[in-house]
């Protein structure tokens, strides 16, 4: 019996055991990364593209590494050096690609719908490591990973997101995520920073009021204000933002005693999160997710390039 | 030289006949209708299964000639007119350059002339390059014949600018035709805003950036009396907007196409199909069942393609990059037959009201009808034939089309303008009107 | 299916045998190694794994000496795992370094070799042993690579379309024992999977 899925596109087409089977794979990872040599020869052979057409650093050096402890030949592609930036269509490149004989495509594009796309096109392994505003569904797998080793379970778990929820791809595949594995879900931003319908997403709750829905939360996940993406000003400033929406100390006393605090980062300090919160012995589990992001992602990395028969002969 | 329709049913409501006869031409005219009717030479052809009605005209595409001839042109896009059952179209000035005086006019209706396979209905842009800043050369395109004015694939964002514009062409017997897009809300929108945009992660266009220019020009034409018609109507509210601009006596009329009525924004799956990305947008299913209630109710006075050819590698690319629009003049007819009329929400007669009479009369042409005298453009189609929409049923240049794959009953097989056959038994003649 | 499904062609090592074999083994390991001062038990999971616990309680009631035990997952050290996949993975667990010493390498049935090799990579990238033994219940012969046990409970002359599988009590729920199975055509002769019971 092989794994159920050939991508990692939409999470939405993920079942709960889907889900419950890549965090579990994940922890076996630990073992590896724990010791002397971090490396298995588990993907020797296999080729995998990493096609980053957007500038990216942390989750393309987590990609790298999962590839590199698996042993996987890994190509790095885009950047400067993006065909698009050439005027070559995404469909040429997919196919000059391919004529390289791929296992599989990792990719981050600007604009959404890429991975599925390419995934039609190539007929080799996706994974969809961010496309436009849509999804990024590695990173969910990461969150729930990190929440899941708190928490020991999703079942009734409340969870708040708070921040720009309009233009997060992270949200895009977290919330769908979170409500495939039973926990409840509150959306919490400024109105200018919700999408038209986040009940489509899988909030159960929308609210701009963080300090009302605070001492109910289980997990409060701070999405980081996208400085890049603030031109329509949707808030005043981020001093008000930090006033109104940041994690900040003085909110430490409304949150439940064993409330953790995840942040996809990097941090704008002083904005969404204070250092009191960023850096709490207990409640932040923002390093552990950065951890598990390597964890999840040779998780994925495994099933789905995995056969499909029942074990080799003793 | 004479030609005899003989035994199809013409339907023609603006002379009150729906009964199988027979019609006969002569130097482009219609000379008789009647039984039995008898021709001393000339060529008779037996229509008998078909319906005739006066030509099909459809009041909006882009022909993108000059400038974007990889995309279509004249030749091809009335090729793919004649195809879909078309006499005559209405062509777009958003061209390069923008038709926005007499020259462009001129050439329009030259390059018609030699390579055209149906009439083409020249109209101008309001404003200099679409711009909406300078008024464009009304006056000069209208004593070249042009009776409407658009700036299509923009709003006119200045309402002072539109008032002016309305101002001055109410001085001719005219129509101004806004695209209505309030770019403020709708900046870089890709789908309508909510359930789709939300789901596929994409900006969203909201119905509010369309309902405020429609609400805007409406007003407008209360205050300048210019007569008014809103293209590519999408929204419930913005129809009932029209609808009670109508009841107050407003010289207000307004056009939807089949994929507004017949395609939805649930329609955009996650393969991001770009032949969808239309503008404005594939709105909400209430919202197409508000539109063909229009089309029933008379609201809608006519329905149009917006036929929007783009090339393979435009559309091929990411949705966000890729640009708005698909064709429709191939498919327009057969979907209208499939969707209204086979399903009796609308009559043969209100399909030709919409199709024919109403968008010659919005566009100040000379009116078409199956009576002696009239000009004998004419549409025949086989109201039976079932056919599912392939990429090889297309004349257009392009292929972006979004109905492909659906399937049709009904479909256009011949059309004659000005008494000359320009599509026959299916087969589309050679140009030149 | 089991002892008493109709696959089931012979049962080659009851309860009794299973426990005399490693009896015998923990005495040649002893024998062996002089003493247990410097050795280590890892078991192959899954069953190599619970044969080590039984191996590493023996040797404490012959030696009264604990010797370290642990756990080697070698799923991602597979020759076939862009072919044949089983998604679930259970955790290596040597909670010890292993370092200079002597590691007892436990497996239920040596067949092809194919496990003992990926085994033995895991091992060398866990640390640097001075000697690594194997120690096998069954040695069903057929091997595919230049391996052998050091220590082998039984030797049991098989075909390639038969199946060796060692049943145990505490996770199987019927008694122990090692039977011979038929093989369907297309299906292959591997190790159980730790969640067959028997007389499903």
């Amino acid at each position: 019996m092989g794994f159920a899925h050939k991508h990692l596109i939409d999470i939405k087409e993920y079942s709960k055991d889907d889900i419950m089977l890549m965090l579990e794979t994940a922890s076996k990872f630990k073992e590896v990364n724990e010791r002397k040599i971090k490396q298995v020869p588990t993907l020797k052979g296999a080729t995998i593209v990493n096609m980053f057409n957007e500038p990216s650093t942390r989750t393309r050096s987590s990609f790298e590494i999962a590839e590199k402890r698996l042993s996987a030949n890994s190509l790095n592609f885009g950047g400067s050096s993006t065909s698009t930036v050439k005027g070559e269509s995404l469909s040429d490149t997919v196919e000059t690609l391919c004529a390289y004989k791929i296992d599989m495509i990792i990719v981050r594009d600007k604009h959404a719908g890429v991975p599925r796309k390419i995934a039609d096109l190539s007929g080799v392994h996706v994974i969809d490591a961010g496309d436009g505003k849509h999804q990024h569904p590695t990173q969910a797998l990461l969150d729930l990973y990190s929440i899941w080793e708190e928490k020991g379970s999703f079942d009734g778990l409340n969870v708040g997101i708070v921040g720009d929820i309009a233009h997060s791809r992270v949200c895009g595949s977290l919330l769908p995520a979170l409500k495939i594995m039973g926990a409840n879900t509150v959306a919490i931003a400024p109105p200018t920073l919700l999408p038209a319908r986040p009940d489509v997403l899988g909030a159960d709750e929308v609210t701009s009021d963080i300090d009302g829905v605070l001492p109910d939360l289980d997990v409060v996940y701070m999405l980081r204000v996208q400085r890049e993406r603030l031109e329509g000003a949707p808030f005043p400033s981020l001093r008000e933002y930090n006033e109104l929406f940041g994690l900040t100390r003085k909110r430490d006393s409304l949150m439940k005693p064993d409330a953790i605090v995840c942040h996809p980062g990097p941090i704008n300090r002083g904005v969404e999160l204070d250092s009191f919160m960023a850096d709490h012995p207990e409640r932040s589990v923002i390093l552990d997710q950065v951890y598990a992001g390597i964890l999840v992602r040779m998780a994925a990395l495994y099933l789905l390039l995995g056969g499909s028969n029942d074990g080799i002969d003793a | 030289m004479a030609l005899m329709l003989k035994g199809a049913r013409l339907i023609d409501p603006q002379v009150g006949l729906d009964e199988v006869a027979d019609i006969l031409i002569r130097d482009g005219k219609i000379v008789e209708i009647g039984h039995d009717l008898k021709m001393e030479k000339g060529q008779t052809r037996d229509l008998s299964g078909k319906i005739i009605t006066p030509g099909l005209v459809d009041m909006h595409v882009h022909l993108r000639e000059p400038g974007y001839e990889q995309k279509e042109d004249i030749e091809s896009g009335t090729r793919a007119a004649a195809h879909g059952g078309f006499t005559a179209v209405c062509a777009m000035p958003n061209t390069d350059p923008v038709i926005d005086d007499a020259v462009g006019v001129e050439y329009i209706k030259a390059r018609a002339k030699e390579v055209g396979h149906s009439r083409v209905i020249v109209s101008g842009a309001c404003t200099k390059d679409l711009k909406g800043e300078i008024l464009s050369d009304m006056g000069f395109m209208y004593e070249h014949g042009v009776r409407a004015f658009t700036d299509d694939g923009h709003g006119v964002q200045d309402a002072g600018m539109m008032r002016r514009v309305m101002d001055y062409a109410s001085q001719f017997d005219c129509v101004v035709m806004p695209h209505c897009q309030d770019d403020s809300l709708v900046g870089e929108g890709q789908v309508n805003e909510g359930e789709c945009s939300t789901r596929l992660g994409m900006l969203g266009w909201p119905a509010e950036g369309e309902e405020l220019e429609i609400a805007r020009d409406i007003a407008l034409c209360r205050l300048t009396g210019c007569p008014l018609h809103i293209q590519h109507i999408t929204t419930a509210r913005g129809l009932q907007m029209v609808r009670d601009a109508k009841a107050e006596g407003l010289p207000v009329t307004c056009e939807v196409t089949p994929h507004h009525m017949f395609l939805t924004e649930d329609d955009i799956d996650d393969t991001y199909p770009t032949s969808l990305k239309v503008n404005p947008p594939l709105r909400t299913p209430d919202d197409a069942v508000a539109l063909v209630e229009g089309v029933k109710d008379g609201t809608v006075d006519a329905i149009v393609t917006d036929h929007a050819p783009h090339t393979d590698w435009e559309k091929d690319r990411e949705f966000e990059l890729a640009p708005f629009g698909m064709i429709g003049l191939d498919s327009s007819l057969a979907a209208v037959l499939t969707n209204l009329v086979h399903t009796d929400i609308i009559s043969y007669d209100r399909m030709v009201e919409v199709m024919a009479v109403n968008p010659r009369a919005i566009l100040r042409q000379e009116p078409v009808k199956l009576e002696a005298g009239s000009t004998a453009d004419l549409t025949v189609f086989d109201p039976d034939a079932e056919w599912t929409f392939e990429i090889s049923d297309i004349r257009s240049k392009a292929t972006n089309a979004g109905f492909l794959g659906h399937s049709f009953k009904g479909k256009a097989t011949d059309v004659y303008v000005g008494g000359y056959a320009t599509m026959e038994d299916g087969v589309v003649c050679e140009p030149g009107i | 299916m089991g002892n008493n499904s109709p696959n089931v062609k012979s049962v080659c090592m009851d309860a009794q045998d299973i426990d005399r074999a490693i009896t015998r083994i923990a005495h040649q390991i002893l024998e062996a190694n002089k003493g247990a001062d410097n050795i280590v038990i890892v078991g192959i999971i899954t069953r190599g794994d619970l044969l080590a616990k039984k191996l590493k309680e023996r040797i404490k009631e012959i030696e009264g000496v604990d010797v370290p035990l642990g756990a080697l997952d070698i799923s991602f050290y597979r020759d076939d795992f862009m072919t044949h996949f089983a998604p679930e993975v259970h955790s290596t667990d040597i909670p010890f370094s292993i370092d200079g010493k002597i590691v007892v390498l436990v497996d239920d049935i040596l067949y092809t070799g194919r496990t003992i090799r990926a085994a033995l990579d895991a091992l060398m990238d866990i640390g640097r042993p001075a000697k690594v033994e194997l120690a096998v219940l069954v040695d069903r012969g057929h091997r595919e690579l230049p391996i052998r046990a050091d220590f082998v409970g039984k030797n049991v002359p098989s075909s390639s379309d038969e199946s060796v599988r060692l049943f145990l009590e505490e996770v199987d729920g019927v008694p122990s024992a090692v039977d011979i199975l038929e093989v369907e055509t297309g299906q292959r002769a591997g190790a159980a999977p730790l969640q067959l019971k028997k007389g499903e």
